[in-house]
């Protein structure tokens, strides 16, 4: 069994994301229901579930690439509704690492990093691009920094992807099957780096297939079926004693292979 | 991790949240209404999104009170305010108001009807008689049904009766219109057909080796070249046969017969020589390639009206004392030359998509340069380029208006020639008969856009398992 | 038997002796045809030159760009200035139609993208109905039925009073008439467009230093136009406008626009200009269309989720990509538009086919040098436009592996 991750922070009693009584639809297909969580500070939080369960939906739910329809979402004391100026705010705290990457292929990977930090943060250039290799050399490739996205491979890009929200300093971060769509070789680097952050005391929740990743890192686990939060618990207890009849399907599906 | 283990997190669900109904924003008409119309107005949550919310509304109140009049205009035009008969054959005064001496009301404006049906086989066939429209109308119904066999796919032999309307149709389609009958002498056919025959049994002795061995390399080459002579001089020798038609000028032909006419002929003789243009351009002998590039640039880089100009006035000159050329097959040649150059480019992107894969099996199986492009490069790459195919075509279609301005009565030209009428002038005497022509042709070219958007869709889905 | 050697050799005989046939094929062809088009010419008593450019003209052609520019006059121009006439007409038809056409056919594609039914729905209604009919039948629709329908030489309809008209006979505008002092104001024009780049690139180096932003943008144009104005009043106003004269009254053979005020605008060109941008901005509108829906919608939420706002995500992020994919069709319109302002010979606007191809043929009846020089025209801007698309492509590529 992995060994369990050595985590510097403490989980504070902060709350920074409250959902209550959550709902969304899709036109008539209900897809989030009756959603209830609450995330503290300096949690590590995997979502696993089966596909169309709804994962993916709940977390954009978080920084509104999604609209619920029913119920509050409150991000670090700021609610989630049309009001721009909370999304923007909210958005400025959150950093999201997506599936497949969507780094921008026109422009360098540096300039990919400093793009947020000029444009929102306002920070001067010089100081944007020493962030920005700051955090290239923690995810372990500041030789990459003038290269175009199209000249890396995958798992260089999600790195890149990372390192991109990072710069923004965020004080959570969302990751939306971050190696799903990677070669079986690149996808250890990527979880290494996740790793790191994680035992950097960074707030995050994960949707994700990698279960090793979970038991390594996660401090709860959360499976979702049908748009529901079905069952939840810290992960030794939860890959070792499931008590839901769903929960156990699942994880005998994904576990045995 | 002391404080980690203390915290309980554990829960199970026992009960299933209810599957409830959507809100009235989401799912139905009210739903429909809110995503499509009213969301965009109604975020007032900063002056900015104020704004934009607001002009969305002003913007959407205009458009609908601007289009809906245009619309409810040609609507009345068309059908409320039109004139649809006219019993007592007074023509043109059918269509007039009070203060130009007719019956309708003053200020009246709709479509006068009974001047477009008076028309109807004008503007179809021009001039071509009367009594000898079956021939018309009998290639319409062949080709029509030798299409739509084609294109539905649960009908049998289909690749035969496509390879039927690529060739014999066309020879069919000379025969009923023109006549046939025309003037080779049978014995020149004759003469041609046996060296024809010869070159081929040439071609065939040379690859078996029979001919020494520089003729063996070029036994293909010349056994095609025999192909060919034989097949054109067996076309001109059935087009030769008098059938007993009546000979028909083309002068005489007009209206919707030529548009048709042009349109399906230029893509139809386009294909083949497109076909050999791609394959140029891609070649690697630098000869083909550069020809093949400049043929193709010159003939895309000038308007079509250029080339119709260049057909009507130059072929003449270019060709030996005596030929005489026919004026709608010099303007069917420029038509083919001009539509070549951009059904090559199309083929070429076509070509171009084909995996290089494609290209290694077969030479990995032995086959032949023109083996591999007969047999498996062409087939997939034309199926690829349909769309591409079908929008070349509509822009055709369009294109062949112009040919009234070379003085052939295409659709168009035979149009402007009835609102030449005089008895039939009024006032929308002009209008009338352009919507209806606007409206045959949106009807066409619609039709077939939405024809190549389908094969476009069915395409990508096939491509991608 | 072998030998991948004399495979090789074979196959290099075989592309070689295909080209030597090719090239004499090709020679032999345009033997034929130069010879038969020798003795065709002579059976008509023609011979090739281009004497005939210095020939005077003996045609009108209607007051246009080209005929103001070159000063044209019937009994003094030859046939050369006739040549330039054209392509001088042909140009500002296509130019003009070009900003139109890109103008409109940007509204149009941004508009099908729109989430609002109403605006959509127009936008698609307006780019299927005019993608879907001939651009001749466009022209003659409003050549014919709505231009001719436009109040008689005698009458008008006012756009704004006293200063602009229209009725059959054309579009009159006001016409500038520079005076002294009107070059100084083009000369600040200029200088304030100058400056106006620099402030932007002040503004550019500011923030890459400090962080802060500045609206260059607003500033610039502010100083363009306040700037100009400024000059142009301080000058005294120097430019007098000669307004159209519209007279109703007296006797009806004098009424009418009175010749030699203000700016006629020939009803031919509004009509081909109104077609060419019309059908082109329809097509346009499809290319900005899948321009944009080209761009993965990932792109778009990675930058809000950085926290980038809508509009600098637009201009940072989807605009740099999407013009990628929109310029090179969008060139190829360019041309077909220019290209298609040659139908105008169906109505007699005297651009290049029109008058050179068209009248000047039929009076000099030189057929391939005259259709030639024409040729050469067009194939020179289809040229130039391959060239610049190569260009951009070659220069914009996505850098890859």
């Amino acid at each position: 069994m992995a060994s369990k991750a050595k985590t510097k922070n403490v989980i504070s009693d902060e709350v920074m994301i409250s959902m209550e009584n959550v709902n969304k639809w899709y036109g008539t297909f209900h897809v989030l229901r009756d959603i209830n969580l609450t995330v503290h500070k300096g949690e590590r939080i995997v979502i696993c579930g089966p596909s169309g369960s709804g994962k993916s939906t709940l977390i954009r739910c978080l920084n509104r690439l999604e609209e619920h329809q029913d119920g509050t979402i409150n991000v670090q004391g700021i609610e989630i509704n049309n009001d721009l100026k909370n999304i923007d705010e909210i958005r400025r705290d959150v950093g999201m690492v997506f599936q497949h990457f969507n780094l921008f292929p026109h422009l360098t990977i540096l300039e990919n990093c400093t793009l947020a930090p000029i444009w929102v943060r306002k920070l001067p250039k010089a100081q944007a691009e020493e962030i920005a290799m700051e955090y290239l050399t923690r995810v372990k490739i500041p030789e990459q920094a003038l290269k175009y996205p199209g000249q890396l491979s995958g798992g260089q890009q999600q790195r890149v992807a990372i390192a991109r929200s990072l710069c923004m300093e965020p004080k959570l971060m969302l990751f939306d099957e971050p190696t799903s769509a990677l070669d079986p070789e690149m996808i250890k680097e990527v979880l290494d780096t996740m790793v790191e952050l994680a035992e950097d005391g960074m707030s995050m929740i994960c949707v994700t297939h990698e279960m090793g990743f979970a038991r390594k890192v996660a401090n709860r686990v959360i499976f979702m079926d049908e748009g529901q939060i079905v069952e939840q618990n810290e992960p030794e207890a939860f890959f070792n004693n499931p008590q839901s009849d769903r929960t156990k399907l699942f994880l005998s599906q994904i576990l045995d292979h | 991790m002391a404080n980690a283990r203390d915290k309980k997190y554990e829960f199970v669900r026992r009960e299933d949240a209810p599957i409830l109904p959507p809100p009235a924003t989401e799912a139905g008409i009210t739903g429909w209404l809110w995503h499509n119309i009213f969301e965009s107005m109604a975020d007032y949550s900063s002056i900015g999104a104020g704004i934009r919310s607001l002009s969305m509304a002003i913007l959407s109140v205009l458009i609908l009170y601007f289009g809906g009049a245009q619309i409810y205009a040609l609507i009345d035009f068309t059908i409320f305010s039109a004139v649809f008969s006219d019993p007592e054959g007074i023509k043109r005064e059918a269509c007039w108001t009070v203060d130009q001496g007719g019956a309708l009301p003053s200020g009246w404006h709709g479509a006068c009807w009974p001047f477009v049906v008076a028309k109807q086989k004008f503007l179809l066939y021009g001039a071509y008689p009367a009594e000898e429209l079956w021939r018309v109308n009998l290639t319409g119904l062949v080709g029509l049904v030798g299409l739509v066999w084609v294109l539905i796919e649960k009908l049998p032999y289909r690749r035969e009766v496509g390879a039927a309307m690529l060739t014999l149709y066309p020879l069919m389609a000379f025969i009923l219109l023109t006549g046939g009958n025309t003037d080779t002498e049978f014995f020149n056919i004759g003469i041609w057909l046996v060296i024809g025959l010869a070159i081929i049994s040439a071609g065939r002795l040379g690859k078996r080796g029979f001919l020494g061995s520089t003729f063996s390399e070029f036994g293909t080459l010349i056994g095609f070249t025999g192909w060919v002579f034989l097949i054109f001089n067996a076309v001109r020798g059935v087009a030769a046969v008098d059938f007993g038609l009546e000979p028909i000028d083309t002068r005489d032909w007009g209206g919707l017969l030529i548009t048709l006419v042009v349109a399906i002929t230029g893509i139809v003789a386009s294909l083949p020589l497109g076909i050999i243009l791609a394959l140029g351009r891609r070649s690697e002998m630098p000869v083909a390639r550069l020809l093949s590039t400049i043929f193709i640039e010159f003939w895309r880089g000038i308007p079509l009206i250029t080339v119709l100009f260049m057909a009507s006035v130059m072929l003449p000159l270019f060709m030996p004392e005596g030929v005489n050329f026919d004026n709608l097959l010099r303007a069917l040649i420029g038509v083919m030359l001009f539509s070549a150059a951009y059904m090559a480019e199309v083929i070429r992107g076509g070509l171009q998509a084909i995996d290089k894969g494609q290209y290694e099996g077969a030479q990995a199986m032995g086959l032949s340069y023109w083996q591999t492009m007969r047999l498996v490069i062409l087939p997939q790459a034309l199926t690829h380029v349909i769309p591409g195919i079908v929008n070349t075509f509509i822009g055709l279609f369009k294109d062949t208006t112009l040919v009234s301005i070379v003085g052939i009565f295409d659709l168009l030209g035979a149009a402007q020639s009835t609102i030449a009428d005089p008895s039939w002038s009024s006032h929308v005497q002009a209008l009338s008969v352009y919507v209806y022509v606007a409206l045959l042709f949106f009807v066409f070219c619609f039709a077939m856009s939405r024809y190549s958007i389908y094969m476009e869709n069915k395409l990508s889905k096939s491509r991608s398992h | 038997m072998s030998r991948p050697s004399s495979l090789i050799y074979d196959r290099q005989v075989r592309s070689l002796v295909f080209q030597v046939l090719l090239i004499l094929a090709l020679v032999f062809g345009a033997w034929w045809l130069g010879s038969n088009t020798l003795v065709n010419l002579a059976a008509q008593g023609k011979t090739l030159g281009f004497g005939f450019l210095t020939q005077t003209s003996g045609f009108q052609i209607n007051a246009t760009l080209g005929t103001w520019l070159m000063e044209y006059n019937v009994g003094s121009s030859t046939y050369l200035d006739v040549y330039v006439i054209g392509i001088i007409n042909t140009f500002l038809v296509a130019s003009l139609g070009i900003i139109g056409a890109t103008i409109l056919g940007f509204t149009m594609g941004i508009m099908r993208l729109s989430k609002n039914f109403v605006i959509r729905g127009f936008a698609t209604i307006y780019v299927e109905v005019l993608r879907n009919i001939p651009l001749l039948l466009q022209l003659f629709f409003w050549y014919f039925a709505v231009l001719r329908s436009l109040p008689n030489r005698r009458g008008q309809i006012e756009i704004f009073e006293g200063a602009a008209g229209i009725n059959i006979t054309g579009l009159y505008l006001p016409a500038p008439l520079p005076q002294d002092g009107a070059g100084i104001v083009g000369i600040a024009f200029i200088l304030f467009i100058i400056i106006a780049f620099w402030i932007g690139n002040w503004a550019k180096k500011r923030q890459s230093e400090t962080g802060q932003r500045f609206p260059a943008f607003w500033a610039g144009a502010g100083i363009i136009f306040i700037g100009t104005a400024l000059v142009y009043f301080v000058m005294g106003q120097p430019i007098d406008w000669s307004f159209p004269v519209f007279k109703d009254a007296g006797p009806l053979l004098r009424r009418g626009f009175q010749i030699g005020n203000g700016m006629a605008v020939i009803p031919e060109f509004i009509a081909v200009w109104l077609a060419l941008t019309l059908y082109t901005a329809a097509f346009i509108a499809e290319i900005v269309r899948a321009g944009i829906l080209a761009i993965a919608k990932g792109q778009t939420e990675a930058s809000y989720s950085l926290g980038i706002r809508p509009g600098t995500t637009l201009r940072l992020v989807i605009i740099p990509q999407a013009l990628r994919v929109i310029i090179p069709p969008l060139t190829s319109q360019y041309l077909n538009l220019t290209k298609n302002s040659s139908l105008a010979v169906a109505i007699a606007y005297p651009e290049l086919v029109s008058i050179f191809a068209g009248t000047a043929l039929n009076q000099v009846g030189k057929e391939i040098e005259m259709i030639g020089m024409m040729m050469i025209v067009y194939l020179t801007f289809s040229l130039l436009t391959a060239a610049f698309m190569n260009w951009f492509n070659a220069r914009v590529k996505l850098v890859e592996r």
